[in-house]
């Protein structure tokens, strides 16, 4: 069953784990982020993620299950964090569940990297000196596009 | 005829505005980007938003031509830092 959450609650990794896991399952992965003390030689006291939390959680969801097709099963738990985190805390878990391996680490790091792509999350670092500021982002895929005269590009490869 | 939607700002949008809400009134038939035009055509500070930003209707990602029907909510998405 996949599980996808976004909330202001400490992130319980032994409810995400729980979620997953069969017994046809023989590898079983928990990701955490965790927000660290430094960005780019600066150093970080805290964070505070903002969330559009309706969206955010049918993203969290629409990426877990498309997570599930190559993984092949649907034993994905995904959880995302927000508002203020000290350093240490963790702001996303990510618990996936396999026969093997090789899906369950390529799935696992589907949902981070998809993640950091296209759910609606904004973060403000706040540093030791005091100042606080916007962490700069990723323009999600197909933004600031005009659907009807959008015209995908064709690599090399697609046309061969 | 005119159309009220319920455009909403997060993050550094939020911030440079300084509003998270605002119910604007557009024309029957506009599109998102006419709505992108109506705000930044008021000027500072709601023209420090882009021209083509990336957007949600009713909580899915859209594009700029979409037409925009009465009570729809439409969020303009800083780019996005989650993880």
């Amino acid at each position: 069953m996949i599980f996808a959450e976004v909330s202001s609650d400490p992130i319980d990794t032994a409810a995400l784990l729980a979620n997953i896991g069969s017994d046809e399952d023989g590898a079983a992965l928990l990701f955490i982020g965790v927000v660290r003390d430094h960005a780019e030689g600066r150093k970080v006291t805290g964070m505070r993620y903002d969330v559009y939390a309706e969206m955010a959680t049918e993203v969290l969801r629409e990426i877990a299950l498309e997570a599930s097709i190559p993984l092949g099963t649907d034993r994905i738990a995904v959880a995302h964090r927000f508002g203020e985190l000290k350093i240490g805390e963790i702001s996303v878990g990510i618990a996936v569940s396999s026969p093997h391996r090789a899906e369950a680490y390529e799935a696992s790091r589907f949902v981070i990297e998809e993640i950091k792509k296209r759910l609606p999350v904004w973060k403000k670092e706040h540093y030791v000196d005091g100042v606080s500021e916007w962490v700069e982002g990723t323009i999600p895929p197909g933004a600031g596009l005009e659907g009807s005269t959008h015209v995908v590009p064709l690599t090399d490869e697609g046309l061969a | 005829m005119s159309v009220a939607v319920r455009t909403l700002f997060f993050a550094i949008y939020r911030d440079r505005l300084g509003v998270s809400e605002l119910l604007i009134d557009l024309p029957s038939g506009s599109t998102v980007a006419d709505l992108v035009n109506e705000l930044r055509g008021r000027g500072a500070p709601f023209d420090m938003l882009p021209e083509k930003p990336a957007v949600a209707i009713n909580q899915t990602y859209s594009f700029l031509d979409e037409p925009l029907k009465a009570g729809d909510e439409v969020a303009f998405i800083p780019p996005v830092a989650g993880g």
